[in-house]
């Protein structure tokens, strides 16, 4: 520190701040391609190392011991739930980082609000942003983490008045943050009760948000949490007047938002519909009363091989199904078999298949699948008629042709992979029971579809081993 | 103040103009690893908790336990997120590389 007095070593971090944020922007665009998504992610990780390290020459840093001991027990905790965590448990980790994200921002900004160093209109407005964003996702996020582990139900929470307690919620947040930042203690004793209310109205509403919402809906919701922990960011960096947290927040925020408009149109349905409907909640009414739709047709694994046997294009359609049966290995090998026995293999993935964006795209990338071989439903639909037999491995709502032909589903008008126009379905499920979103699927009863009833994992495997016999 | 203010708003506006440029083409195959990479962007915050957490704890208790809390939870995001991204992504393989 001898060579530097006090403003060139300012201007030395924020060239450095500058470094990183043109690491993050870089970082963000080579995700953006599976050849350098990888070398991507490792530019935005040493623009983040940059960022902390050039912090730690900050003037106004006197005692590194408490870093040190947050640091240490933080990097801990990461490594071990990074390292240790199951591909199908990724969402719910996701989720959870998304709200430790949320609640950094939260503490960062209560710290600077309690120091109470000049504090005018503009900084107290992006404290009471930043005290609500986080709060927000942190308790949205929590909820999102129980709903996608199954610690609570899945389910839908739906009761009368929600939105009315909602708008309420909102309109007490208003009266508090006008508290905080103009009226400044006139109705409260001290900084300490109003940051409290603040944040305990913020709790509340999180939860409140992500209660009403299905599981099948979750892609939904970790993508907006995802970018609202960026908006928290940015807002923490309104509070410290620090241009990289608004340059990182504001990407984060960006692109959670694309991917929430994204999974949105993948069920066709808009933000306001997912967030306030309780999709699901109602829909089992509604099936139940038709609940017979002509005959299952069974079929057992020695028939089975012998029309795979025989097929020239496969078709393999995986759902959270597979992930729970943890098949994704025995698919990869089946698939292999396929190949080597002449037969054209693709997998079709659903955009809101699984429970997060892009997740059975990571399973099969577990299992060995080549990338080249995944292909969305736009590229498979038109084609769909040419293929010999379609497998459906623990995919029930994303192939569910209501959607297409019954105006009163519940999933009307949600794109879906149009497995029913193949010229044989072979759908590998435990039971009839209903998917994720609780709708009966006519799929099931179609005079094409052979049902293969059993665990996912053990029905492939004793068809790869038909194959090597 | 206000010159700085304006200019971080500037910079907030292009941000956001950007990821919206650079997030809009990404395929559906790498959602999840772009999400998990972006929610450890977002562990950004820890910058602004250093500071909280190094003001040093006998003038200012309080902001030192909020910030070192902080800190906690903004590495757990930021060294859990990048470690799990590239756990994913070293497991996208084309066929060749078999």
């Amino acid at each position: 520190m001898i060579f530097f007095d006090q403003f060139n070593t300012q201007i030395v971090v924020n060239l450095t701040y500058i470094l990183a944020s043109m690491l993050f922007i870089l970082g963000l665009k080579m995700l953006g391609s599976p050849e350098t998504a990888r070398k991507g992610n490792l530019v935005s990780s040493s623009g983040m190392l940059l960022a902390v390290l050039v912090t730690l020459l900050d003037q106004s840093i006197i005692d590194f011991t408490w870093i040190i001991v947050g640091v240490c027990i933080g990097s801990l905790i990461g490594f071990i739930a990074a390292t240790k965590v199951k591909m199908t448990g990724v969402p719910e980790m996701v989720a959870l980082f998304n709200g430790f994200g949320g609640i950094a921002s939260l503490l960062v900004g209560s710290a600077e609000y309690l120091s109470g160093f000049d504090q005018n209109a503009a900084l107290l407005i992006a404290i009471y942003l930043t005290v609500l964003i986080g709060g927000v996702t942190f308790s949205g996020s929590l909820i999102a983490w129980g709903k996608l582990s199954e610690t609570i139900s899945g389910k839908p929470y739906l009761y009368n008045g929600q939105q009315i307690v909602n708008s309420l919620l909102l309109g007490v947040l208003l009266l508090a943050g006008l508290e905080m930042i103009f009226f400044q203690g006139m109705f409260t004793e001290n900084q300490f009760q109003i940051l409290f209310i603040i944040c305990l109205l913020a709790f509340t509403l999180g939860a409140l948000l992500v209660i009403p919402i299905g599981g099948a809906d979750m892609p939904v919701v970790i993508a907006l949490l995802n970018s609202f922990s960026g908006l928290a960011a940015c807002a923490a960096g309104f509070v410290i007047l620090n241009n990289v947290l608004i340059v990182a927040g504001a990407l984060v925020g960006a692109s959670g938002l694309i991917l929430t408009n994204i999974m949105c149109k993948a069920m066709n349905r808009s933000l306001a519909n997912v967030l306030f409907s309780g999709f699901g909640a109602v829909t089992t009414i509604g099936s139940e009363a038709k609940v017979s739709q002509g005959e299952v047709r069974p079929i057992n694994t020695a028939d089975a091989y012998l029309i795979l046997e025989a097929a020239a294009s496969v078709l393999i359609v995986p759902g959270y199904g597979m992930a729970v049966a943890q098949a994704q290995h025995s698919v990869r090998e089946l698939g292999e078999l396929l190949e080597a026995n002449g037969a054209e293999v693709k997998y079709a993935i659903h955009p809101v298949a699984g429970r997060m964006p892009g997740h059975m795209n990571v399973l099969l990338a577990e299992a060995n699948v080549s990338y080249d071989v995944l292909v969305v439903p736009e590229d498979v639909n038109p084609i769909m008629e040419t293929v010999d037999v379609c497998m459906v491995i623990g995919a029930n709502d994303v192939v569910n042709p209501d959607a297409k032909e019954n105006e009163s589903s519940p999933i009307y008008g949600m794109p879906i992979i149009e497995t029913d126009r193949a010229k044989i379905v072979f759908v590998l499920k435990r039971s009839m029971a209903s998917g994720f979103a609780g709708i009966q699927n006519p799929l099931f009863f179609k005079s094409n579809t052979r049902m293969l009833f059993g665990d996912a994992k053990e029905s492939v495997s004793s068809l790869v081993a038909e194959f090597k016999s | 103040m206000e010159t700085q203010l304006t200019l971080l708003f500037f910079v907030l506006v292009l941000s956001i103009f950007l990821g919206f440029e650079l997030i809009s083409k990404v395929p559906s195959t790498l959602h999840t690893p772009l999400m998990s990479g972006a929610n450890a962007i977002s562990g950004i915050t820890l910058v602004g908790a250093l500071l909280a957490s190094g003001s040093g704890y006998v003038s200012q208790p309080l902001t030192v336990l909020l910030g070192t809390a902080a800190v906690t939870f903004a590495t757990i995001n930021v060294v859990g997120g990048y470690l799990v991204t590239n756990r994913m992504l070293s497991m996208f393989k084309k066929k060749e590389t078999d």
